[in-house]
């Protein structure tokens, strides 16, 4: 059944997405990574998705145990992984069956035929074969029984039977290679280092990956060959990185800029666990990465580390953000510099942990007891989770209070290319450590004038001993108050505080139109699909402008005057309304549509386009 | 440090009126720190209190050094969190039968495992107090309290044992009116090498008055209490007539001079001993009340592991500021 089509010219596109699927062993993710990577050196902008069960290993063929990568690469600016698929590359019936309808219709699937078990058809509730029962007419596609080719590759390397079956994933690699005009040196050499120990599978994969690439060209069996050009992507060095590592180094550079040591108090938990990853590896730069017995003591390690002198973060997922949450009041308090990272998951409770979701806005905002405001920021893509995280430090040094960082499952495994930057060109960070002076004119809770901020006095500085703590503390000394007045005092120019923030960001700016139709707001990981939504419709002379938060609490000063410009305005989230909730207080007067989501999963640019016409008629 | 050794006990008091109940145990142990802080040889502004929440807690404030009163049961972790941002600094936790032992449970067997150089001083009451008199993990079984009114169903932990259990390296168990053991005490516990954890047993004179004058009344106090000393047959008594010897797999007290038992029978107390078992089994005895320094095993603290794989890895490293990384490994240039 599969389809001949000759073609002799590859045809030219400029933008392709490709999702590799297959069991949770079966290597997806590397094999979409290597695709990335080497299409990324070749001067395409890249965005990926990766999509894997929660299971380590759920069982072999079922369903819920499928793996997923997506990528999409493009000659012109790629700011999603794109909703469509051009290509299905699937390695076995349950990828088929879960994974199908992504596929646009007439375009192309490459399937592992051996994988088409009746075993295996069945793990997937097939009733009938689809290779057989016509059910896969509308699409092309590509019947490669690519576990018995790479067997026989590999069948003089003496190799076992399970090393030899688990690099077939480089057969399928090799023939999008092939379709998509690719060089195959990025992965031969990336197999020669990964294997340096082990020749004998760098050898493997290498010749699989070959025979693959070999197989599509020869073989007359692929139906069209495409060429994406280089993108027009800004002069520079850049690297492929994702959410998790970006929010990793934008606190290693936080730390060197400010000169201040690095300490991360954590817990491991998906999807932010990369991040601790990350950073127990950099001993070098001085960083101290603990991993803590739970939630809890990750956070008040961090406390700890703050009192004495470090630049101190946290890192976690909705469900230890709970978990963390009196401690976080207790920093507020102590009004001790500190970031704590939410890399939020579909909730609630444990609810999707590796799935993205929007639904911790509201427990970021106002989840401890008492008045604890706190700065609220959000990430909005893979690589500028290293800009938010760089943003957080510099905020929570300079005003003394602790700031959340809001990223995301999407955008924390997600990557993009990244234009490296060097510290030198990253704007200062000033923070408030007392170095020397006259402890007798000195007040616990002495404060500037224009932050609000008080001064940092750490254990070791003579003069400077004091005490602090959870209880409300007297405006000056830092002694412990119950006076009515004083809590009330206190409790203001805490909040006066963190809205005196809106003195040091930057105005928020709407994209494609400054005034017209509709408003598109959305905060955090949605911005590639907002942004993509927004072009499609302006390009099509729609009169909508696109305003994206990463600036949550506050917000910019010029807010409301962005939304004075519209007729009408869509608040777009993965949640049920949060942000909208949130705005409907602070602008009473002002209409809000909302569109939302709650699959675990990114919004779609069509999904998008057809509701804001709507909205626009 | 020659500094150090002109403070007085003066210099450690802050100006914050003290507030707990008349005639708490608080007192004795507040006062026996402020006599102890001076001779230990450490700078004022080097010295950190880090508190839960609970009667105990409030300790940080009446100290003048650096302090931090927190929140219930986490000071332990973040204790560690100012030990490992900077080693040189004098971390003392003070903590409560509630606040590290219920809620904050967790953290304070994870001190002990990891073995930081700080100090954990546990205020035993059995009771808590500050919410006003419910019974805690350590109060006895019947005990009558606002939460138990027919009796406590619920089995006490032995701080001790839970702590050696633990790992801990240095646990030592003193009466609360005894304030010049305390000071040495606490002296010996600075200059431990690791996690010291000092049981104090507290008297609360509000909610469990007396709850161990069976132990600690000066007059049954030599009968009742065996003070241990490292090295030193473990004798007790009025009459220094009693002693401890190993009758099978548990200790058994003995008197010199009954049954021929001369001194050279008794046990001599070895608090240096990295196998456990008699110093547990030391923990767990009721008469006579074990004090004293029971268990001092030094071993590599947790910071001096980190700091030796943080040389290493520093010098085998390619990185010496983030650009060197930014720019390493997979880059590629858009021209
Ligand atoms: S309630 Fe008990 S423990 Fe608390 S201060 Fe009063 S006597 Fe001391």
């Amino acid at each position: 059944m599969a389809t001949t089509i000759k073609n002799s010219q590859p045809e030219i596109l400029e933008n392709v997405v490709i999702r590799f699927v297959g069991d949770s062993g079966d290597g997806m993710q590397l094999t979409g990574m290597q695709f990335t990577d080497t299409s990324a050196m070749f001067g395409n902008d890249v965005a990926t998705f990766p999509n894997y069960p929660s299971e380590i290993r759920a069982p072999q063929g079922s369903l819920y145990g499928v793996s997923g990568f997506q990528v999409h690469i493009g000659s012109v600016e790629i700011s999603t992984p794109g909703e469509d698929l051009d290509l299905l590359v699937c390695m076995n019936p349950a990828a088929l069956k879960t994974n199908l309808s992504a596929l646009k219709a007439g375009h192309t699937i490459i399937i592992d035929t051996d994988s088409f078990t009746k075993k295996n058809l069945e793990k997937a509730l097939y009733a009938s074969n689809p290779l057989e029962d016509g059910s896969l007419n509308n699409y092309r596609v590509i019947e490669v029984a690519m576990t018995s080719l790479t067997k026989v590759a590999l069948k003089d390397m003496g190799l076992d039977n399970k090393s030899i079956t688990r690099s077939k994933n480089m057969f399928a690699l090799g023939m999008v290679y092939w379709m998509y005009d690719r060089d195959m040196n990025y992965t031969l050499e990336f197999f020669a280092k990964k294997f340096a120990k082990k020749p004998i599978i760098a050898e493997a994969n290498s010749k699989v990956l070959k025979t693959g690439f070999y197989f599509a060209e020869t073989l007359e069996l692929i139906p069209n060959s495409f060429s994406i050009s280089p993108s027009k992507m800004p002069k520079g060095t850049y690297r492929i990185i994702n959410g998790n590592q970006a929010t990793a180094w934008g606190f290693l550079a936080a730390a060197e800029k400010s000169g201040l040591e690095l300490f991360l108090g954590s817990y491991p938990i998906t999807p932010a666990s990369d991040i601790l990853h990350e950073l127990v590896k950099h001993k070098h730069f001085g960083v101290k990465a603990f991993q803590a017995e739970d939630e809890i003591a990750g956070i008040t390690s961090s406390i700890g580390a703050s009192f004495a002198g470090d630049f101190a973060i946290t890192t976690t997922s909705g469900p230890g953000l709970a978990l963390k949450g009196e401690a976080i009041g207790l920093a507020m308090i102590l009004e001790l510099p500190l970031v704590i990272v939410n890399v939020q998951r579909g909730g609630p409770s444990t609810g999707l942990p590796t799935k993205t979701e929007q639904s911790d806005l509201l427990q970021a905002m106002y989840g401890r007891n008492g008045e604890s405001p706190l700065i609220v920021i959000a990430a909005s893509t893979p690589a500028n989770c290293f800009d938010w995280a760089y943003e957080a430090a510099r905020l929570t040094l300079e005003h003394m209070t602790p700031v959340l960082l809001l990223t995301d499952g999407y955008i924390a495994n997600g990557s993009e290319p990244w234009k490296i930057k060097s510290i030198k060109d990253m704007p200062p960070i000033t923070h408030k450590q007392i170095k020397g002076g006259d402890p007798e004119k000195w007040n616990v809770y002495d404060r500037d004038s224009v932050t609000l901020a008080r001064e940092w006095a750490i254990p070791g500085t003579k003069g400077f001993e004091h005490r602090v703590g959870g209880l409300e503390k007297d405006k000056t000394t830092g002694n412990v108050s119950y006076i009515p007045e004083n809590h009330e005092y206190m409790t203001n120019i805490r909040a006066e505080k963190v809205q005196r923030v809106q003195n040091s960001i930057p105005d928020l700016k709407a994209d494609f139109n400054d005034e017209g139709d509709l408003l598109i707001i959305g905060w955090g990981g949605t911005f590639g699909s907002l942004h993509s939504a927004a072009k499609q419709l302006s390009d099509e002379d729609y009169k909508v402008g696109h305003a994206h938060f990463n600036y949550i609490n506050p917000f910019p000063k010029n807010t409301a005057e962005v939304f004075s410009k519209f007729k009408k305005i869509v608040v777009c989230e993965l949640n049920n309304g949060q942000l909208a909730f949130i705005l409907r207080g602070k602008f009473p007067n002002i209409e809000f549509s909302q569109y939302n989501k709650v699959q675990g999963l990114p919004f779609g640019a069509s999904e998008l386009t057809k509701k804001f016409k709507t909205l626009i008629k | 440090m020659t500094e150090a050794t002109k403070y007085t006990f003066k210099d450690f008091a802050s100006d914050q009126e003290v507030r707990w109940c008349p005639g708490c145990d608080d007192y004795v142990i507040l006062r026996a720190m402020q006599k102890a802080l001076p001779e230990m040889g450490v700078k004022k502004e080097d010295v950190v209190f880090i508190s839960g929440i609970g009667c105990s807690s409030r300790f940080p404030y009446y100290i003048d050094s650096y302090g931090m009163h927190s929140i219930h049961g986490r000071a332990p972790a973040i204790a560690s969190g100012v030990k490992l941002a900077n080693p040189d600094l004098s971390v003392w936790v003070i903590t409560g039968d509630g606040d590290s032992l219920a809620i904050g449970g967790n953290h304070f067997i994870h001190v002990l495992r990891r073995n930081l150089n700080l100090n954990i001083i546990l205020f035993n009451n059995e009771i808590y107090g500050l919410t006003k008199g419910q019974f805690s993990p350590t109060s006895l079984i019947g005990q009558k309290t606002k939460t138990s009114p027919y009796g406590n169903t619920q089995p006490p932990f032995s701080p001790g044992e839970l702590g050696i259990g633990a790992q801990a390296r240095f646990f030592a168990r003193i009466g609360g009116n005894t304030p010049k053991e305390m000071t040495q005490l606490f002296i010996e516990a600075e200059k431990f090498q690791g996690t010291s954890l000092i049981e104090v047993l507290q008297n609360c004179v509000i909610f469990n008055d007396g709850c161990f004058t069976k132990y600690t009344d000066k007059a049954v106090r030599p009968d009742k209490q065996i003070h241990l000393e490292h090295n030193k047959p473990m004798l007790f008594g009025k009459d220094r007539d009693k002693g401890l010897v190993l009758n099978g797999l548990k200790l058994e007290v003995v008197t010199l001079g009954e049954n021929g038992i001369t001194e050279s029978d008794l046990l001599v107390h070895d608090a240096k001993e990295p196998d456990p078992t008699l110093h547990s089994m030391l923990v767990r005895l009721d008469y006579p009340l074990a004090t004293g320094i029971i268990r001092a095993v030094e071993e590599l603290t947790f910071e001096a592991r980190e700091d030796a794989l943080t040389k290493e890895v520093s010098a085998n490293s390619k990185f010496n500021k983030v650009d060197d990384l930014f720019f390493s490994g997979e880059t590629y240039q858009v021209k």
